[in-house]
């Protein structure tokens, strides 16, 4: 079979009845037995998955298929499907069944996606090299040594490999994004409440956010078009119409955009100079091409990270409450009264990560230091929103890199907790501004890994960014450049 | 225990605030469509929103608001424009999320007050904050002797919290500033105000201080009482012990208590030390809710006619007695009869008669509600009426049309009474026999009336009502009596 490039040409081969669905799943599904040393799948859904695919092909022969139909595509593992099991990659929700779809999950099926499995991740999502998982870590399938990025490192992986066409992920903090980076992938992290956490399991509720990982930016507008939309089972869903992402991706074709940079991203301490140099380099080539690019003044660099960890770990700790040993997943056989059944199953349950974090959530939150973190933070959280929405008066997209560096080794930073959580210094901006970013793959490292750059853009401004990320990688990619290494 | 004499206890005063929790009567939870209903199997109204599974998110039941609102206007209390809501973190098995969804710094209707009776004048007890939040599930301790058995279809149901101020000075204030409160919730119609059931509960904050101390002394809170009566009892004991404390040379302890129904008695259950730190913080799955002025008045116009006001109106307008207008007022429902019924009569009084007489007793006995009475206040006017124009008179009315109206109300009293021939006689030839009959029959009497005892007007009244069987019009009969004999 031959590989898949974008969802619009498989579409033409089912048209033309060369493939079916049916075949399409049997040989993703191969590919992910052939594969599995990577670690991508928790599990594959290979029963449900086929049954769909046998129905997508009787719609594709009547005439009646969705949008998405013959989509392959994957699911982490803290997304909800129903009658499918779901775990956060977590011990403490081992053999967990979902009672009920998530919103995502019904409108990928509604238009004839067929869901391939779930994908590994960090543990409730808390992670940046997904080692962190009850499964294992995610290898990176360009270089097996490497991590995959994290949390939704098994995602990237998924779609890196070419196990499935697509992956849907999750992005608190970057989650997305910088996996993204470290395969090679578009990764997209949609405006907070542009797609419905409804089915979703919760790590930061006021970050969380479901988004794409693609091959090409085409099929992220694609997806992203079906998935986005109000709910009425999420309230801090928006009512906005959805924009034509997928039609209309040439919109902003030959257009002068205004794009601005931060000195202190771009010159940040922690940068690899590969990485800086290319960042310089498409800021270059972009002034070139005729667009306006400057430098722009960005104030709060060295509290966006503590920001952003003292509010995730708040609402985490208060949103991991629910995992108490008594009324679902994993309940310690120590036990033998309540205050020991929640004690020995959550502290059995729970790795260590996701243990650190509830307590340091539970501190933050506690009478007496609420003020000076809780409170704090959320001051500084909306001073970095209105700092970034300035910046959107005048500027239609911020351009960085996405990580400060290439994927690395499985194992290098497991322990250095603060060097872990840099990992996201270029990516919770977005998340604590709720505005939505992309990570496009347009660079490589001598070590012939390779990382992306990320594009932010105002609220609710998904088209434009799709439109221009296709620009941009149209005329920066360096798939070519990959291929020859 | 008890042991002080009484001046001792005399010697401080008692200050209570209660906290009010109002499950109220929407037919779908807070936070999901399942059903709120009282009642059903175990386990039964719990979609995966109640059971709290992974991904679920909470969706707000606008008829929270509404409820709310209703009160709070009822009340007097301002309504606060943007209510965020928070989160309360605990572990309770009970309580599936690990948290609550209540409001911590924006409750929906701040300040207020419920106006109570106190001797002969009124007492006015303050309202600091009602707000919104969700009910626990039901912990079971005594069906099952080794496990606890947890019910969740009550987890997820609409509250209301009412929180008084620190006002209340006896447990009799108590009992009666929550009879008010039961009495209003039922006529908003947002709680069936049932405390045995669980539907209305209450935490009594109970503290002492010495007559004349400017400040409070430290307080105790007995939680989850089931009935106004053991509000009553709580705070009596609970007073008593404090005192016996404080006499003791001992300190007030901040103290979470229960109270034994059985006994009589409050006990702790939770010090300071080991009372939660409930963590609040801004709930991320909701949006604030944003209640405007024209909202506010909307629910203003939906809002029934409140007792307090129907007593003024019947006291005042009705020149009805506080008694009454207390009696007429005591259940919407009944009230709402009155009130129809006074659109039908102008006999006020005639009718509150009618009401808090036979109507009361009938229901009494046959253990109904109004609204499961079969007569409509209209069959009450006619009757009035049928009195009135001296077609039948009160105790015909009373004993005889009354229960054959009750067992049929598709007739008119006025039609039953002339098919049972109950139509009183005013006719003079008519009831002239019937006179002209009882003064035959007692010539000696007759002597005795007319050498001056008057008193004996009523053996001939007797004697005519026995032989026209009740029907003689008694003020046409007495005084053709009264004429005949003085002839």
């Amino acid at each position: 079979m031959k590989g898949f490039t974008s969802l619009k040409n498989i579409q033409k081969d089912l048209q033309s009845y060369t493939v079916t669905c049916v075949e399409l799943v049997e040989h993703y599904l191969d590919r992910i037995k052939d594969q599995k040393d990577i670690n991508a799948f928790v599990e594959t859904f290979d029963v449900s998955a086929s049954a769909q695919a046998v129905l997508v092909d009787a719609k594709i022969k009547e005439g009646k298929a969705g949008v998405l139909a013959g989509l392959i595509i994957s699911i982490k593992d803290n997304i909800c499907y129903e009658g499918h099991k779901l775990s956060a990659s977590s011990k403490m929700l081992e053999g967990f069944e979902s009672l009920y779809s998530s919103t995502v999950v019904e409108r990928l099926l509604k238009e004839d996606a067929i869901i391939i499995g779930r994908t590994n991740c960090d543990e409730f999502a808390m992670g940046s090299s997904n080692e962190t998982s009850f499964y294992g870590p995610v290898k990176n399938p360009l270089d097996k040594n490497k991590v995959a990025g994290g949390s939704s490192g098994g995602a990237a992986a998924s779609v890196a490999a070419d196990l499935c066409m697509a992956a849907l992920g999750s992005d608190t903090g970057g989650s997305i994004r910088q996996p993204a980076s470290f395969t090679g992938t578009v990764g997209l992290k949609p405006t907070y409440g542009r797609v419905s956490r409804h089915g979703l399991i919760a790590f930061g509720s006021s970050f969380d956010q479901i988004g794409t990982f693609t091959k090409n930016v085409d099929d992220a507008a694609l997806i992203t078009e079906v998935i986005a939309g109000k709910d009425e089972f999420d309230s801090t869903v928006s009512r906005k119409e959805v924009e034509p992402y997928f039609e209309e991706i040439d919109s902003q074709k030959d257009k002068k955009q205004r794009i601005a940079y931060f000195d202190c991203y771009v010159n940040h301490k922690a940068i690899d100079p590969e990485v800086r140099k290319r960042t310089i380099e498409i800021i270059e080539k972009l002034r070139l091409e005729g667009h306006q690019v400057d430098e722009v003044k960005f104030d709060y660099l060295d509290q966006i990270v503590p920001t952003y960890y003292v509010l995730t770990t708040a609402e985490a700790s208060s949103n991991l409450a629910r995992y108490d040993g008594i009324h679902f997943g994993y309940r310690s056989t120590n036990a033998t009264d309540l205050e020991s059944t929640y004690v020995k199953s959550r502290s059995e349950g729970f790795g260590r990560e996701v243990k650190r974090r509830i307590m340091l959530g539970t501190y933050v939150l506690s009478a007496g230091y609420y003020d000076a973190y809780y409170t704090k933070a959320q001051k500084v959280r909306r001073l970095v929103r209105d700092c970034t929405n300035e910046v959107f008066e005048n500027y239609d997209f911020i351009i960085s890199p996405t990580s400060p560096h290439t994927a690395f080794d499985l194992n290098a930073q497991k322990d250095d907790q603060i060097k872990m959580y840099l990992e996201d210094i270029y990516t919770v901006q977005a998340n604590l501004a709720g505005i939505p970013a992309i990570s496009l793959p347009l660079g490589i490292g001598s070590d012939k890994m390779p990382f992306g750059i990320q594009l932010m853009t105002s609220a609710f401004n998904e088209k434009k960014l799709l439109s221009f990320s296709k620009q941009v990688v149209n005329k920066f990619a360096l798939t070519s450049e990959l291929e020859k290494a | 225990m008890h042991m002080l004499a009484q001046e001792i206890y005399d010697k401080y005063e008692l200050v209570v605030g209660l906290e009010i929790h109002a499950q109220l009567l929407t037919k779908s939870k807070a936070y999901s469509s399942d059903s709120s209903e009282f009642g059903a199997q175990p386990n039964t109204h719990v979609n995966p929103i109640t059971l709290g599974h992974p991904g679920t998110l909470p969706k707000f039941n606008e008829n929270t608001l509404q409820y709310g609102v209703r009160l709070g206007l009822a009340v007097g209390s301002d309504i606060t424009y943007e209510n965020q809501f928070a989160r309360k973190n605990y572990f309770y098995a009970d309580l599936p999320k690990g948290y609550q969804i209540t409001q911590d710094k924006t409750p929906l209707c701040t300040g207020g007050k419920i106006t109570i009776k106190v001797g002969k004048g009124t007492k006015d007890i303050g309202i600091t904050r009602i707000h919104m939040e969700e009910d626990s599930g039901k912990s079971i301790h005594d069906l099952d002797p080794f496990h606890t058995l947890i019910d969740l279809n009550r987890a997820g149901v609409p509250l209301l919290e009412i929180v008084s101020e620190p006002d209340i000075r006896s447990a009799q204030e108590a009992y009666d500033y929550l009879t008010e409160v039961r009495q209003l919730v039922r006529y908003l119609e947002v709680c069936d105000g049932n405390m045995e059931e669980g539907s209305m509960r209450c935490d009594a904050n109970v503290s002492m201080r010495l007559k004349g101390a400017p400040k409070f002394g430290e307080r105790t809170e007995t939680k989850n009482l089931n009935s106004i009566r053991n509000v009553f009892r709580a705070i009596e004991f609970e007073a008593k012990r404090q005192v016996e404390v404080l006499e003791a040379g001992g300190v007030i302890k901040m103290e979470t208590m229960g109270f034994d129904a059985v006994t009589g008695e409050t006990r702790t259950l939770r010090s300071k030390e080991m009372a939660h730190d409930y963590r609040y913080f801004p709930e991320p799955d909701l949006q604030a809710v944003f209640v405007g002025k024209n909202y506010v008045s909307d629910v203003k116009e939906t809002l029934p006619a409140l007792p307090k006001e129907l007593k003024e109106k019947y006291t005042s307008a009705l020149k009805l007695s506080d008694y009454d207008a207390e009696v007429l007022t005591e259940e919407k429902h009944f009230a709402l009869f009155y009130e129809e019924l006074i659109g039908l009569t102008k006999s006020y009084k005639t009718a509150a008669n009618w009401m808090m007489g036979a109507v009361k007793s009938y229901l009494n006995e046959n253990a109904l509600e109004i609204k499961e009475f079969p007569l409509k206040p209209k069959h009450i006017a006619e009757l009035i009426d049928l009195i009135e124009s001296g077609a039948i008179n009160n105790s015909i009315a009373n004993q005889k049309v009354f229960p054959a109206l009750v067992e049929h109300p598709e007739l008119s009293a006025k039609t039953l009474a002339e098919k049972n021939n109950w139509i009183q006689e005013s006719d003079t030839e008519a009831l002239e026999g019937f006179i002209n009959e009882a003064i035959a029959k007692f010539p000696a009497k007759v002597e005795e009336f007319r050498a001056g005892n008057k008193n004996l007007l009523g053996l001939f009244m007797g004697e005519v009502m026995k032989a026209s069987k009740g029907k003689a019009d008694p003020k046409v009969t007495s005084n053709l009596l009264r004429e005949k004999l003085e002839q």
